[in-house]
């Protein structure tokens, strides 16, 4: 039964069979399973050896001690990682119910040496170990996995997945079972061990891995016959030391190599040129919940509680787990009584004959406590899977414990970035096109992220450049806790930041967090966490049923999208995701505005607006991007919708219109049509008011468009002539929301027009051909007087060399006055001189225009005096009229 | 003083002329469709049989879950589903427990219940239906007046229920939409399930349950609070939810099967090839019950309706008659489209937001659906 091919001379002594032969005594367990433990207890307490050789990294032997401090409890992890570099790093989770710490505490207690034998992880994680990064997942699964560490490092996985085989798996078939942990259950862990024999489970174990390992050697795990070639020499030193009394805890996968025979020579050879990293190990705590195969840590095991459970209890394992579930389940005030437990119980047992196992597994018990306790639903049994089959057991660990990772990985990057922690406040300038100051804008805003405040963002002063940013930077005792706390989150700056990332936007309540946490990634430069963040995001926005939130969403993440253009990074699943937004928001827009009341109107328009904002800067960082052309033409799809449905309040559909006509979509003469059924007799004055405050009012230049396109200003006129006496106080607040806004020259003009009455209407019909409100021919010296100031703009040098630079410089606001035929675009132009004149200007001009509209304004200011029900905030009309 | 019923001195017109010509039914009972199979799987059954059984509960389970003989007798699945929800429900029938299927309209409540009692007790015609107008006769007993008046109170006067038959024979009865039962009614059954007797006090009689006597009720979980069942009667029953199917291929699978037989039976003109737009059927369904897309990328609102296999089915067979009637021959987005819409959209204004945004955000990004994204839109607008 020992090994097939034997290499050479046999100089080890051993080679038993099954029970306790000559030799060391071999355990083989499976990492985490109960049974195994309970097995090794009693052949520990049977053969009682000298030392207890253990699977596992030796420069932890060290450690050993502290597992029997008072303060260690499991579930912990022995935590290696490369002193210069904390990413790289391996845990050995071990729980309660591991066969390791099993044998460690039974060590502790007799006062036997416990020692670890594996590969050292000074070469498990040197960084050329067979050129892949021995993250965190392969050693994890090597002492976790089933019987074989089946991680290790060594091949990439994808290669891995097809070649290595899983012993487990490989039993289980031959037995008949289609999943390998319920064939475990049954034929291991649902045995006590053998009162007659403790060795005895040991002896059939190590057979049948015999045979299969002669069938697949190594099974594609490359990299144990190194590992075992160490253990053998480890085990020999220790036979060396203690003769036979020794006994070793390690993988069944790993028996059959340990007992072969192989020369310490061949063992050397292979030892010889390892690569070698300097590594540190501590304990972590570690959690029920990381053991488990959830957690994605891949620690292998589904059921850390159930496994606990079946170590603890002493007897009737179903009976106690029925009574601790239906316990649990009353807690929660769920009707559970102690004939449910025995209905419960009857069906576990009745299921499991009828699948014809031993012993009802976590199967049967589980889908009774559904049928019986939990009337068929999965949701208490949720709770129960959460509570108990998994568990809220959190390890502790000593103080005594080695210092964890992240402390240092930041003290390296602050050296590395020479950016000194010190109490004193100071500010620092970074300019992000130097590699250094990117370097520590990213590691500020990661440990922001980490609620680290070291620094805090502050207003640049000078520049406002984006590539610029400014910290004000401040060390304080207390953050040191706060990196000792931040450590749970990872080993590395950049792993914590990304896993609190990830955390965080799967925690956020509200869809603009997770937008702003995008934004946050972005800057901290976390590309890993950006896809959960995004998923996070999708996922938000399609169940978010609140227009509102949606279009508080899309500016933020499209904002983000234009920074990630400008820092290179990868933004296209954000443009995916704002692309998606966008369409939600298209298809939500126009019933969400059905039926709203005056203040919602408003704050539906101002989501309009921002909506249209964004959607320009979507279609210009998506351009060219299949199918993503077609945004714009979807929004004025939408805006139409808007602009033509009667049910959306005039504010809305006022504001519309006007984008549309902004966009040039929309024609002047549709716009005129639009605006006349608005303001036709019919709708009520309130609703035509509120169209008109959406269509001209804000601060949207609404003014200019008045002044330039007369047909409109008439169409305004014509309405507000109309508007019954007793309707216009009501009209009134709305009306002098939208004008009084305007500069005070649009103001004016405005008045001017109006006195100037009709005329001007008639006008502009005549006119025909060119714009409305505009002479058919081009006034050539006027349009001359603009050429300087254009082609300074455009710097094409002086046409005639004629205005000299203080000219050019002096000239803008008049030039542009003169000058501008395109209507609406001169508003900026004029706030230049406009933002000067205050309220001493504002009233003149006002009284000037008023009392040009002598016929429509004043009365209606008279009687809204009359009626003197506004008296505070309309006091402008108040003021202008007599 | 127990009495037994006898089984002859009810008068079951109808199931004794579904029993003469089972060929002419339009919907022949389980033990008749498939006694070929309950026959081989009663003669190579050699597992213990419960008393009155006519299976194993392990045969029970193949004879639903489908599988093959060791003389190769093919066992056809009757539901497609997850193992263990079958084996615990035979389970919960072995252990004398009733058992209440709980689950959304649509998914093969009253079909494996029908089954499980057609392969338990050979006879599935033991129902009650359930409505809101049950009353307790329905699951007690009645009296035949006329008998009554005549000789006063007796045993031939008592006109027994199924339940009663089902407890005096010791086999499976059946309640149909328990929910829907009035409570008082549905109180009569408390008695029943934990002393497993039923008194005849007019007669200071009683009828108690043989060995081999259970009871199947099924409920609709979307009709919650209509008529909740008590606490007392719930735990007299063992709960299991039939779910939805968990693939997108075993759901394929059940329409297409299902479309076909409908489709036979009703002889519509056959239709070729319609898998791919049942698929498409399926996905949609699946994507927008389980409120995200099959790919996992994306999630979705779920509309107000329940989007169950059943339903599928009947898109799918509405479909085909449009095809076959009115369209070319070939099951094509446009036969389907219509119907979707309408399982669909069942409130008009929060799923027809949910619509649209499903078609733009989903159906129009992906390849090869342009026809249906079209055919859509055009029954949409």
């Amino acid at each position: 039964m020992s090994a097939g091919p034997g290499a050479g001379p046999p100089p080890a002594p051993g080679a038993g069979a099954g029970g306790r032969g000559p030799g060391p005594l071999l355990l083989g367990v499976r990492h985490h399973g109960p049974g195994s433990a309970r097995a090794v207890r009693a052949a520990l307490d049977a053969a009682a050896p000298r030392v207890v050789l253990i699977e596992g990294p030796p420069e932890a032997d060290a450690l050993v001690p502290l597992a029997a401090d008072k303060e260690m409890r499991p579930p912990v992890a022995l935590l290696a990682h490369v002193t210069d570099e904390p990413g790289r790093s391996a845990f050995w989770p071990l729980a309660e119910f591991s066969p390791e710490w099993v044998a460690i505490r039974w060590a502790l207690e007799h006062g036997v040496e416990a020692r670890f034998i594996d590969l050292p992880a000074a070469h498990t994680l040197a960084p050329e170990s067979e050129g892949t990064d021995p993250g965190q997942d392969g050693p994890v699964d090597a002492p976790a996995g089933a019987v074989p560490p089946a991680g290790d490092s060594a091949p990439p996985p994808d290669e891995a997945a097809a070649v290595r085989i899983d012993p487990l798996a490989v039993l289980a078939e031959t037995a008949g079972y289609d999943d390998p942990e319920r064939w475990w259950e049954d034929v291991v862990e649902h045995r006590g061990p053998a009162a007659d024999d403790p060795f005895a489970p040991f002896a059939v174990l190590e057979e049948a891995m015999t045979s299969l390992r002669e069938a697949y050697g190594d099974g594609g795990h490359k990299r144990d016959p190194v590992r075992e070639a160490y253990m053998r020499l480890r085990i020999r030193a220790a036979q060396r030391e203690f003769a036979d009394d020794v006994a070793v805890v390690c993988g069944a996968w790993h028996v059959p190599a340990l007992r072969r025979r192989a020369t310490v020579g061949a063992d050397r050879a292979l030892l010889k040129g390892l690569p070698k990293a300097k590594v540190q190990l501590t304990w972590v705590p570690w959690t029920h919940r990381r053991l488990s195969r959830a957690s994605g840590y891949g620690a292998g095991i589904d059921s850390p509680g159930w496994y606990g459970h079946l170590f603890s209890a002493p007897d009737r394992p179903v009976e106690r787990w029925m009574t601790k579930v239906a316990r649990l389940l009353r807690d929660e005030d769920r009707g559970v009584s102690s004939a449910h437990v025995i209905e419960a119980v009857r069906l576990a047992g009745t299921l499991a004959a009828m699948r014809g196992r031993p012993l009802p597994g976590l199967t049967e018990t589980t889908d009774a406590v559904r049928a019986v306790m939990c009337e068929g639903s999965d949701v208490p049994l949720d709770l129960v899977r959460d509570r108990l089959v998994v568990g809220e057991v959190l390890g502790e660990v000593p103080e005594s414990a080695p210092a964890v990772p992240l402390q240092r990985d930041l003290a390296q990057a602050q050296r590395r970035l020479r950016l000194k922690p010190e109490p004193l406040e100071r500010e620092i300038e970074l300019d992000l096109r130097k590699e250094t100051d990117a370097a520590r804008s990213t590691l500020l805003h990661r440990l922001r992220l980490l609620g680290i405040a070291w620094g805090e963002p502050v207003v640049s002063r000078g520049s406002t450049g984006t590539f610029r940013e400014t910290w004000r930077l401040r060390w304080e005792p207390e953050l040191s806790v706060r990196v000792a706390e931040a450590g749970v989150w990872g080993t590395t700056v950049l792993a914590a930041a990304t896993a609190r990332a990830e955390a965080d936007a799967v925690g956020a309540p509200a869809l603009a967090e997770v937008t702003a946490l995008a934004e946050r990634c972005l800057l901290a430069e976390l590309p890993d966490a950006l896809p959960v963040v995004m998923r996070v995001l999708a996922d938000r926005a399609a169940l978010d049923t609140d227009v509102g939130h949606l279009a508080q969403a899309l500016p933020a993440l499209v904002r983000s999208l234009r920074y990630g253009d400008v820092r290179g990074t990868d933004t296209r699943a954000l443009a995916g995701v704002a692309a998606g937004l966008a369409e939600r928001i298209f298809v939500g827009l126009p019933p969400a505005c059905a039926a709203l009341d005056g203040d919602a109107a408003v704050e539906m328009r101002g989501h309009v607006e921002a909506v249209h904002g964004a959607v320009g800067l979507l279609a210009e960082a998506t351009e060219g991007a299949a199918g993503a052309g077609g945004v714009r033409g979807r929004w004025h799809a939408v805006l139409r919708v808007l602009a033509a449905r009667d049910t959306v309040p005039g504010v809305v559909a006022g504001r519309a219109v006007r984008l549309l006509l902004d966009e040039g979509e929309l024609a002047q003469e549709e716009a005129a049509r639009l605006m006349g059924l608005a303001l036709s007799p019919g709708t009520e004055p309130a609703d035509g008011a509120a169209w008109i405050e959406g269509f001209v009012g804000g601060g949207s230049g609404g003014g200019m468009l008045l002044v330039h396109d007369e047909r409109l200003l008439a169409l305004v006129d014509t309405w507000l002539t109309g508007v019954p006496a007793e309707a216009f106080t009501d009209v009134l607040p709305l009306l002098r929301r939208t004008f009084s806004a305007y500069e005070p020259g649009v103001r004016r003009t405005l008045g001017e027009l109006v006195r100037r009455g009709p005329a001007p209407r008639t006008n502009a019909e005549a006119t025909g051909s060119g714009l409305p409100g505009f002479a058919p021919d081009l006034d050539t010296g006027r349009a001359d007087a603009v050429l300087p100031l254009l082609s300074l703009l455009l710097g094409l040098g002086d046409p005639d060399g004629e205005p000299g630079t203080t000219d050019t410089e002096t000239d803008p606001h008049t030039g542009t006055v003169t000058g501008t035929h395109s209507g609406t675009g001169d508003g900026d132009a004029h706030t230049g001189t406009g933002t000067d004149n205050d309220a001493h200007t504002g009233p003149g001009t006002r009284a000037d225009s008023d009392s040009t509209r002598a016929d429509s304004g004043s009365t209606g200011a008279d009687s809204h005096r009359d009626s003197d029900s506004h008296s505070d905030s309309e006091d402008d009309l108040v003021r202008m009229a007599p | 003083m127990s009495v037994s019923v006898e089984p002859t001195s009810v008068d079951t017109p109808a199931g004794e002329r579904g029993e003469s010509r089972p060929g002419e039914a339009l919907r022949p009972h389980a033990e008749h469709a498939f006694a070929a199979e309950l026959a081989a799987l009663a003669a190579q059954d050699d597992r213990p049989r419960p008393e009155r059984w006519l299976l194993s509960p392990w045969a029970v389970a193949t004879y639903l879950l489908g599988g093959t003989l060791p003389d190769g007798t093919v066992i056809t699945p009757k539901y497609v589903g997850p193992r263990r929800i079958v084996e615990v429900a035979v389970t919960t029938l072995a252990t004398d427990r009733a058992l209440l299927l709980l689950g959304v309209p649509g998914t093969a409540k009253t079909w494996v219940s029908e089954h499980l009692a057609a392969a338990v007790s050979g006879d599935s015609t033991l129902l009650v239906q359930g409505t809101a107008g049950t009353p307790e006769e329905a699951i007690r007993y009645g009296w035949n007046y006329a008998q009554l008046l005549a000789h006063g109170p007796s045993r031939d006067a008592l006109v027994p229920s199924p339940v009663m038959r089902a407890m005096a024979e010791g086999m499976t009865a059946r309640v149909e939409e328990l929910t829907r039962v009035p409570a008082d009614v549905q109180d009569s059954l408390i008695t029943i399930l934990s002393e497993k007797t039923l008194p005849i006090p007019e007669l200071g009689q009683e009828v108690q349950a043989v060995r081999g006597f259970n009871l199947i009720a099924t409920a609709n979980d979307r009709d919650r609070g209509v008529n909740d069942l008590s606490s007392a009667l719930r735990r007299r029953f063992n709960t299991v939810v039939l779910p939805l199917p968990a693939s997108a291929e075993d759901e394929v699978d059940i329409v297409a099967r299902r479309v076909d037989q409908i489709g036979r039976s009703l002889d519509l003109p056959a239709v070729p090839d319609g898998i791919d737009e049942i698929r498409r059927v399926v996905t949609v369904f699946r994507e927008l019950r389980d409120g995200i897309t099959s790919d996992g990328r994306t999630k979705l609102k779920s509309p107000s309706g329940t989007l169950s296999t059943a339903e599928a089915i009947s898109v799918v067979t509405n479909g085909l008659a449009l095809a076959a009637h009115f369209g070319d021959g070939v099951l094509r987005a446009g036969d389907v489209a219509a119907g979707i819409l309408g399982a669909v959209v069942r409130d008009p204004a929060a799923d027809r937001v949910i619509w649209q945004e499903y078609l733009e955000a989903v159906v129009r990004e992906r390849d090869g659906w342009k026809d249906f994204y079209r055919a859509c839109r055009e029954v949409s607008a």
